[in-house]
C-alpha cells in the first residue's frame, strides 16, 4: 500500500476531534451528577499515619467509592508528586488546617499539588503546603466545596512559589469559605471560566493577587479579608480562551487593605501588570459592582476599573469594562505611593492618586466610542479620577485626566449567586 | 527455562482454580468491572515475562511516539475475535470494539544505544475498551520481571542507564497512577487512546509488514483505503520543518492541549489540524503559566525561540514549569530543538 506522503500541516483545516460521533467514548469517569444512587454503598476510609503515607493516599483517592469520606490524620506528611481525585462526591477531611499539612517541597513531578477532576466533592481542614505548581487545582468539577483549606508557600513571597493557590476552573457552583491563601505568585483564590461562584470569608495574603474572578459568570465575593497583596481584588476577562465575557459578580463586604507587597509575578503572566498597592481592579467585564467594602491603606488606588491592556486578535473579545458600580465603601489612605504606569499618571494629577480611578477608555479596534456605563456612587469627597485615554490600544501619553465623575447610572441590584449544592 | 517454568506454574495453578492463568485473552478478565490484580490473568501473553504474545495479540508500533524518558516502547493490541476496529479517516484514533485491549510495556537497558541488550520491563499500562467506555491501569514489574501488579496509585522508580547521546542519566522514573493516565487520555468526560490513529499507524511496524495492510488482512481493522495521508516523521530530517515540528506538537502536546483534553482552559490548541496562529500560541499571553512562563511573554515569540514560552517549559524538567508536566523525568533534547529551529523559521511578521 503505498501513501502520499503527508499533509501539508498549516493548511489543512479538519474537523477537530470532537466528542460527538466518537464511537469509542464511554462514560468511563463515571461523571454522574447523582452522588449516592451508585450501586455499592459508600465505604469511608480513614488514611492512617505510618509508612507510604503519600501511596495509601492516593490508592484511597483512585478506589474511593462515590459518596465516601476520606479522612486524613493530624500530621506533616510529605508528597512526592501531585494527588489526583476523580471519584464524584468525595469529601477529603483531615483534622484541621493546623493539624493536617501535606507537604509538597520535595515533589517531583504534575503541574499541582491536588487535582480534581469529578463532581460533588468537598476539601475540607487540611493544608497543601510548598507544591510546585498550583496549589488545589479543580477542573470541570461542579458543585465543589472548598472550606476550611490552607494553601500556602512558606518564606518571602517568591516568583518560585506555585502561581494559584486554590484554583477551580471550567466549572459550574463553586463555592469556597474559610480558606486562608498566602505566598501565590499569582493569585491565593483564583476562579478562571466557571460560572456560579461564592467566595466568602476568606482569608488571602501576600499573593500578587489576592482573589481573581477571570472570564466567569455570577460570582459573589464576600466577606473576605484580602491584605498584604500586590493587588487585592480583580475581575478580569482575557481574550483567546475557551470561555470569555466574564460578567456579573458582586464584590461586598471585604476587607481589603495594605495590599502593598511587591509584585512578585513571573512577567508573562497577566497579573504581573498589577501594579502594587491596588485594592480591586476590574478589567473588561461587564456587570460588576462593588458596594460596602472597607479599603484601608492601598498605596496606588483602591478601585481601579481599566480596560484589558495588551494587544489581541480575538474578533468576539470586548476589552472594555463596562456597567460598573460603585458605591458605599469606606476609603482609608490611599494613592501616597502609586506603582507602575500609575506612578507616571500620577505625576500628571499633582503625584498622588484618588482612591477611585478609570482609564476612561470608550472605545477599540476603531470603532465607534460606546456608552461603558461606568457608576461612582459615592460621596463627593471620594475622589477620583478618569485618564481619559479615549480608545484602546492604550497610550499614556495621550492622558487628559479629568476629575468629573462619568454620567452612569446604576445596574439594579446584582443577581443572587444560588449554588445547586450549599447555601 | 522461564518459559518453560512459566507455563507449568500456570498449568499447576489452574489446578487451584483461584488464581488460574488463562490459555489466552479472557474476556471476562478483560470486560470485568475492575482490573485484574496481575497482568498475567488477562491471559494476553503465554509467558510469565509477557515475551510471547497469545494468539490475536498483535505487536504494532507508531510512526510518532510520545517522548518517555528514552523508554523502548512495546505496544501490542488485542482485537476480540471476530471483531474489528473501524477506520474513520486518519485524523481519528481507530474505532476500536469492546473488548480491545491497547498493552504497551515500557523497558530501559543499561546502554539505550543498544536498546536490546539487557532490556529490562519496568511498567506495562493497559487500556482496556469496557462495555461502557475505555480505562487506564497500571502494572508493575518485579524485579525478576516474572509478574506484573495493578499498581493504582503509581510508582517511582530508580532508573540510571546511558542516554542515546551516550550521557548517562539517573532519574527518578514516574509511573504515572491510574487517575494521571486519565489526564493525558481524557477526552471530553470519556478517556480514549492517543496514538493509533491511522496516519500514526500506516508503516511497517514490528513485523516487518504495513500496519494497516497488515491488521485488515487479519480481520482486524475494516474501512481503511488504499491511499491517505500519513503523518510526518519528526526525527526524518529529510522532510520539512514545520510537518516534522507539527507532529512533534500533535502526538507529545495536543492530548490535552486541545479543546477535550486536559488543558483545554489554556486556549493553547496544539493538534496537528490546528490552523489559527494564536491557537498554536503566535503571540499568545499565557493563561495560568505561573513561573513556568519564566521570564517569557508570549507561547510562541516568531523568530525568538529563547522569547519562547513554548520551548522554556519544553527545556526544563522541574515540576510547576516542565511540559508536558506528566510522563517525563528528561528533557527531550531532540524535540526542542526540533521546536527550536521551527520557531526561529518562523516569518517575524506573523
Amino acid at each position: 500500500m503505498r501513501k502520499i506522503l503527508f499533509a501539508a500541516a498549516s493548511v489543512t483545516v479538519l474537523a477537530a476531534c470532537g466528542g460527538a460521533g466518537d464511537g469509542s467514548e464511554g462514560n468511563a469517569t463515571g461523571n454522574q451528577s447523582s452522588v449516592s444512587s451508585s450501586t455499592g454503598e459508600a465505604q469511608d476510609v480513614t488514611v492512617e499515619v505510618g509508612d507510604d503515607f503519600a501511596l495509601r493516599l492516593q490508592t484511597a483517592l483512585i478506589e474511593a467509592t462515590p459518596g465516601s469520606t476520606i479522612t486524613l490524620p493530624a500530621g506533616t506528611f510529605a508528597m512526592t508528586d501531585g494527588l489526583t481525585l476523580d471519584v464524584d462526591g468525595v469529601t477529603l477531611r483531615g483534622a484541621s488546617q493546623s493539624e493536617t499539612i501535606l507537604d509538597f517541597k520535595n515533589q517531583m513531578g504534575s503541574g499541582e499539588g491536588l487535582l480534581v477532576t469529578s463532581d460533588d466533592v468537598t476539601l475540607t481542614n487540611f493544608t497543601v503546603r510548598d507544591s510546585k505548581g498550583d496549589g488545589i487545582k479543580s477542573k470541570g468539577a461542579d458543585r465543589i466545596t472548598y472550606s476550611d483549606v490552607k494553601v500556602e508557600w512558606l518564606g518571602e513571597p517568591s516568583e518560585e512559589n506555585g502561581a494559584y493557590g486554590i484554583y477551580p476552573v471550567e466549572s459550574t457552583d463553586v463555592l469556597i469559605e474559610r480558606t486562608h491563601v498566602r505566598g501565590a505568585s499569582d493569585a491565593g483564590i483564583y476562579v478562571g471560566q466557571s460560572s456560579n461562584i461564592i467566595v466568602r470569608d476568606n482569608l488571602a495574603e501576600f499573593n500578587v493577587a489576592g482573589i481573581e474572578i477571570e472570564n466567569s459568570s455570577n460570582a459573589l465575593v464576600n466577606g473576605n479579608v484580602v491584605r498584604n497583596n500586590a493587588g487585592g481584588i480583580l475581575v478580569f476577562d482575557l481574550p483567546d480562551l475557551p470561555v470569555m465575557g466574564g460578567n456579573s459578580t458582586l464584590i461586598r463586604n471585604n476587607l481589603i487593605e495594605d495590599n502593598n507587597t511587591r509584585n512578585f509575578a513571573p512577567p508573562g503572566n497577566i497579573v504581573a501588570s498589577v501594579p502594587s498597592g491596588t485594592g480591586v481592579i476590574i478589567m473588561a467585564n461587564d456587570r460588576v459592582m462593588v458596594r460596602d467594602n472597607n479599603f484601608a491603606n492601598n498605596q496606588t488606588a483602591h478601585v481601579l476599573i481599566t480596560a484589558y491592556s495588551q494587544a489581541f486578535s480575538d474578533a468576539d473579545y470586548n476589552p472594555l469594562p463596562r456597567n460598573i458600580e460603585v458605591r458605599n465603601n469606606t476609603y482609608g489612605e490611599s494613592g501616597y505611593n502609586p506603582q507602575g504606569d500609575l506612578g507616571e499618571i500620577a505625576s500628571l494629577v499633582g503625584g498622588n492618586l484618588p482612591p477611585i480611578i478609570w482609564d476612561g477608555v470608550t472605545s477599540w479596534g476603531g470603532n465607534d466610542e460606546t456608552d461603558v456605563n461606568i457608576f461612582i456612587d459615592e460621596p463627593a469627597s471620594v475622589g477620583f479620577v478618569n485618564l481619559g485615554l479615549g480608545s484602546y490600544p492604550i497610550d499614556v501619553s495621550a492622558a487628559s485626566p479629568s476629575m468629573d465623575r462619568p454620567d452612569g447610572e446604576s445596574i439594579g441590584n446584582m443577581p443572587t449567586v444560588t449554588l445547586a449544592h450549599a447555601e | 527455562m522461564r518459559v518453560a517454568l512459566a507455563a507449568c506454574l500456570g498449568l499447576l495453578l489452574s489446578a487451584c482454580g483461584q488464581q488460574q492463568v488463562p490459555a489466552g485473552p479472557d474476556m471476562e478478565t478483560i470486560l470485568a468491572a475492575g482490573p485484574a490484580e496481575t497482568l498475567a490473568d488477562y491471559g494476553l501473553f503465554a509467558d510469565a515475562s509477557a515475551r510471547q504474545p497469545s494468539a490475536g495479540v498483535v505487536p504494532y508500533d507508531l510512526i510518532n511516539p510520545l517522548f518517555s524518558d528514552h523508554a523502548s516502547k512495546h505496544r501490542l493490541v488485542y482485537v476480540p475475535e471476530g471483531e474489528a476496529a473501524a477506520y474513520r479517516g486518519g485524523e481519528e484514533v481507530l474505532d476500536f470494539p469492546v473488548g480491545t485491549v491497547l498493552i504497551k510495556t515500557f523497558a530501559f537497558a543499561p546502554d539505550m544505544r543498544t536498546p536490546a541488550e539487557g532490556e529490562r520491563y519496568r511498567e506495562t499500562r493497559l487500556l482496556i475498551h469496557k462495555a461502557d467506555g475505555w480505562a487506564a491501569y497500571p502494572y508493575v514489574w518485579n524485579e525478576g520481571e516474572t509478574e506484573a501488579r495493578y499498581a493504582p496509585a503509581g510508582a517511582w522508580l530508580d532508573l540510571a542507564y546511558t542516554d542515546p547521546s551516550g550521557t548517562p542519566v539517573e532519574i527518578d522514573y514516574r509511573v504515572p497512577n491510574q487517575n494521571q493516565c486519565k489526564t493525558c487520555h481524557q477526552l471530553g468526560d470519556a478517556i480514549a487512546p492517543i496514538g493509533p490513529k491511522g496516519r500514526n499507524l500506516s508503516h511497517e511496524g514490528p513485523l516487518g509488514v504495513d500496519q494497516i495492510d497488515d491488521w485488515t488482512a487479519r480481520g482486524m481493522l475494516t474501512g481503511a483505503p488504499v491511499s491517505f495521508d500519513v503523518v510526518a516523521d519528526v526525527h526524518d530530517a529529510s522532510l520539512p520543518l514545520d510537518a516534522r515540528a507539527r507532529a512533534y506538537l500533535d502526538i507529545n502536546c495536543a492530548h490535552c492541549h486541545r479543546a477535550e483534553g486536559s488543558a483545554s482552559n489554556s486556549g493553547l490548541w496544539l493538534g496537528w489540524e490546528v490552523d489559527e496562529p494564536v491557537k498554536l500560541g503566535v503571540g499568545k499571553h499565557p493563561t495560568a503559566a505561573g513561573r513556568g512562563s519564566g521570564s517569557g511573554t508570549v507561547v510562541i515569540e516568531p523568530g525568538l525561540p529563547d522569547a519562547s514560552i513554548m520551548v522554556y517549559r519544553m527545556d526544563s524538567s522541574e515540576a510547576g514549569v516542565a511540559m508536558p508536566e506528566l510522563g517525563r523525568a528528561l528533557i527531550d533534547d531532540e524535540g526542542v530543538e526540533l521546536v527550536r529551529a521551527w520557531i526561529s523559521e518562523m516569518d517575524v511578521a506573523g
